[in-house]
């Protein structure tokens, strides 16, 4: 009967088979494999080379099947840039978290959105330095307690949450923007959806594209896994809301 | 080729496209910015690349992304934004990737000023950035020299896989001598870019990273680079002599346009019947160890004078070779002031006067 | 000659640089060693612009010039600037068009040229560089004339009724120069 069964399901090659680091309940996991599928679906794993963060993904090479290269923090962008320029064949794309991209690499990412840089950004916000240890982010919400703001973050102190993909799409240059999140099955193939069509825009050589994907932090958190779902869905997803934030026929915003 | 009389950053930017680094990165600072506009107007007519990135930060990355390719890339800078590069610079020579960059350099520290110096020697030879690396650091002293080390440093780069910095400073930026380009480059076969991220096709993925958690890895890394500079020391040291012979009382120490300001110094010493030998250091790292000590151990040297636009920066390394067998003196001017012939020459008289007074 | 250095000052648009570089480019037709120094930073914008050239027959040593052998100065901020650095027996060419004195040291030769009335006779107030170049080179003759003609040739050759303007001023500016000191020569013997 053996030539009745197949595969349904399986490591996609852009993956490698091994063994992640990431923490119970992260969602990095699940992300990781959506970029991982788009690559397989549309063909471009052997002409791909990805960017890696510093931060909980920092090893994020050691999991892709492709090309990568290794970042300083925040320069992901700049790497891509120059990277992309001389080589607008391949796809390229940076995988970063929100400490090093809306903080440290803030600049990066805004001049490298605002060039229309023909690379894919997959923006991890789970509202807190991860690999550090818990520490405050530009992202972390009011009265959110981290390492760093043990009081809960103060508005009055150090401002409010940035919403990266708000602020991106403000740029008049054409972009593809999108907020997702994975906290569910709906959520990760509206993700998986939303990750795709960024690297389909790619490979037209359309326009920028960053996709934030909503992502947990149980561990520095310090809820299990399944309350962190919750509290994507309660806390997360009430401050930043989902959605296409920019589309690269629309221009000026 | 016949001879064209170019300005310094303009004839350094030519003969980066001529080595083949056509992709270029830039951000403007004084006294270096002839680089980014004579490349802007150049590139497109070479098919390269070229663009002005956001900070110099931005721009080392971006350098470092583009040297990934495993193309030929440069980029240039004056001393402030030299030191923001420094991220880029110790992240290049960890993961081991081929760039050239050029340091017009100017006064400092911080913001200084625009005006010739070689106030950057200890970050362009002792490290700079975080970690055991070193940058292959070569100085000119006049514009066909620019000219040839630059056409040179994209193979030492790619030979070496390491940063290679051409250090010159705001005098020889902003002059304009006679230079002559090469019709051709001959340069010997290097091996293929293997390691470049070319895409994973049929091959497994290539890693470009200086990541090593494993401090028994970032060891054996660090040992790697260092079997490598101990190679560069053997083959890549660069110096020349000017007027050096037996009757040299004093030995000069001198790179870069100061180095020229002392060709003069002993010109005009000569004529007042006082001899005095240049040695000039091209390659600043691998320091010109050997040649020096040897010089320098000459029966009649009786002083070795160290001459830069700093307030003693080289000096610490002739020194170290000198190792005491002879007085090692200094003179500097900084803060963009370049010392004169006729300072350096009272100088020069001054430590005869005071040798000679000694017995 | 062994080596000759001089500054050329004045400000922004009155091709100071240039005239510089002309004579930066006729010197290495001529085989000669050459350095060519600008100003540059602030001084760019307003106030004076010069630039050094070295001509010399063997290999330029100190690219800094603190006291050269000739200054042309074109306006008087750079007259009161640069005459004071010019080597004793020095020359001095004078655009006295802008500058109504005349130097107090009697070390110097010192050469006037009305060079914006000049280049307005001629036709174009752009030249009035290329008339104190003449001047300059009939009273110093550190490369000949017939090569600052090539180099404006080679510079200029498709913009022919500009060549045409630039050469008869430039032999106007030597011709002025020539007849001063050979008036001079007379007047003392």
């Amino acid at each position: 009967m053996e030539e009745q069964s197949k595969t349904i399901f399986d490591r996609p090659e852009s993956l490698r088979d091994v063994v992640t680091h990431y923490c119970p309940g992260c969602t990095h996991g699940i992300i990781h494999r959506l970029v991982a599928e788009a690559l397989d679906e549309l063909g471009l794993r052997e002409r791909t080379c990805g960017v890696a963060p510093v931060g909980c993904s920092v090893l994020c090479y050691n999991y892709y099947n492709c090309d990568f290269l290794e970042a300083p923090h925040g320069r992901a962008p700049a790497l891509a840039t120059g990277f992309k320029r001389l080589r607008p064949d391949m796809i390229v794309f940076t995988y970063q978290g929100d400490g090093d991209l809306a903080s440290i690499g803030m600049a990066e990412i805004i001049h490298a959105a605002n060039r229309g840089e023909k690379f894919t950004t997959i923006f991890v916000n789970n509202a807190i330095y991860g690999m550090t240890g818990g520490q405050m982010a530009p992202t972390t919400l009011e009265g959110q307690i981290t390492s760093t703001c043990p009081n809960g973050r103060n508005l009055e102190d150090v401002g409010h949450p940035i919403r990266v993909s708000e602020l991106l799409a403000t740029l008049a240059t054409p972009s593809y923007i999108e907020r997702v999140s994975v906290h569910s099955p709906m959520h990760i193939i509206k993700a998986k959806r939303a990750i795709k069509k960024a690297f389909e825009l790619q490979a037209e050589n359309k326009c920028f594209t960053m996709i934030e994907v909503l992502s947990t932090c149980p561990t520095n958190w310090g809820i299990t896994p399944g309350d962190s779902l919750d509290w994507v869905e309660k806390n997360l997803l009430a401050y930043y809301p989902l959605g296409v934030k920019k589309r690269p026929d629309q221009g000026d915003k | 080729m016949a001879k064209i009389l170019m300005k310094g950053n303009e004839a350094i930017a030519e003969a980066a496209i001529r080595a083949g680094g056509k992709h270029y990165f830039c951000y403007p600072i004084t006294p270096q910015t002839e680089v980014a506009e004579y490349l802007a107007r150049r590139m497109p007519e070479v098919d390269g690349v070229f663009l002005q990135g956001e900070s110099e930060i931005a721009v080392g990355n971006m350098v470092f992304g583009a040297a990934a390719t495993g193309k030929r890339v440069f980029t240039s800078s004056s001393s402030p934004g030299i030191s923001l590069m420094q991220e880029s610079l110790s992240y290049i020579a960890g993961a081991q990737l081929p760039v050239v960059i050029l340091n017009v350099m100017r006064g400092g520290p911080g913001l200084g000023g625009i005006l010739p110096a070689q106030s950057d020697y200890f970050q362009a030879v002792k490290g700079g950035g975080h970690g055991d690396y070193r940058i292959i650091c070569l100085a000119p002293s006049t514009i066909q020299e620019a000219v040839d080390l630059t056409i040179e440093a994209f193979y030492i780069a790619d030979k070496y896989r390491n940063p290679v910095m051409i250090i010159a400073d705001g005098m020889i930026g902003q002059m304009m001598e006679p230079v002559e380009f090469p019709d051709e480059i001959n340069e010997p076969e290097l091996p293929p870019k293997t390691w470049a991220a070319t895409g994973a096709k049929g091959r497994e993925p290539n890693i470009i990273k200086s990541l090593y958690l494993d401090p028994l890895r970032l060891e054996d890394n660090s040992i790697v680079l260092y079997k490598k500079y101990e190679e560069v020391k053997k083959n890549e040291v660069r110096f020349e002599n000017y007027k050096v012979n037996k009757k040299n009382k004093v030995l000069i120490v001198s790179y870069g346009t100061m180095a020229r300001i002392c060709q003069t110094v002993i010109d005009e010493l000569e004529a007042e019947d006082i001899s005095v030998g240049l040695f000039r250091p091209i390659s600043l790292f691998p320091y010109p160890e050997a040649a020096l000590k040897e010089e320098a151990d000459r029966a009649n040297i009786k002083t070795v004078l160290t001459v830069e636009m700093s307030m003693g920066q080289m000096v610490e390394d002739v020194e170290r070779v000198v190792k005491g067998a002879k007085p090692v003196k200094f003179f500097g001017r900084t803060g963009g002031i370049v010392p004169t012939p006729d300072e350096v020459k009272e100088q020069i008289k001054y430590l005869l006067r005071s040798e000679s007074a000694k017995g | 000659m062994s080596q000759y250095e001089v500054t050329w000052a004045g400000f922004g648009g009155q091709g100071v640089m240039v005239a510089g570089q002309l004579l930066a480019y006729t010197g290495i037709a001529e085989g000669k060693q050459i350095v060519w120094i600008p100003s540059y930073g602030p001084e760019m914008r307003g106030g004076t612009a010069y630039c050094t050239v070295v001509v010399s027959d063997r290999r330029i040593g100190s690219p800094i010039i603190r006291f050269p052998q000739a200054a042309v100065v074109f306006n008087r901020p750079s007259f009161d600037k640069f005459t004071p650095t010019i080597k004793p027996g020095g020359l001095l060419v004078v655009n006295s068009s802008l500058i109504d004195v005349t130097t107090e040291r009697d070390d110097l030769t010192e050469i006037l040229v009305p060079a914006n009335q000049m280049a307005m006779e001629a036709g174009s107030p752009k030249v009035v560089n290329i008339a104190m170049l003449g001047a300059f080179i009939g009273a110093c003759e550190i490369v000949s004339l017939d090569n600052v003609k090539k180099t404006l040739e080679d510079k200029l050759g498709k913009k022919k009724d500009l060549l045409g303007i630039n050469m008869k001023i430039l032999q106007a500016g030597y011709d002025l120069a020539k007849n001063t000191i050979a008036g001079r020569a007379t007047s003392e013997s």
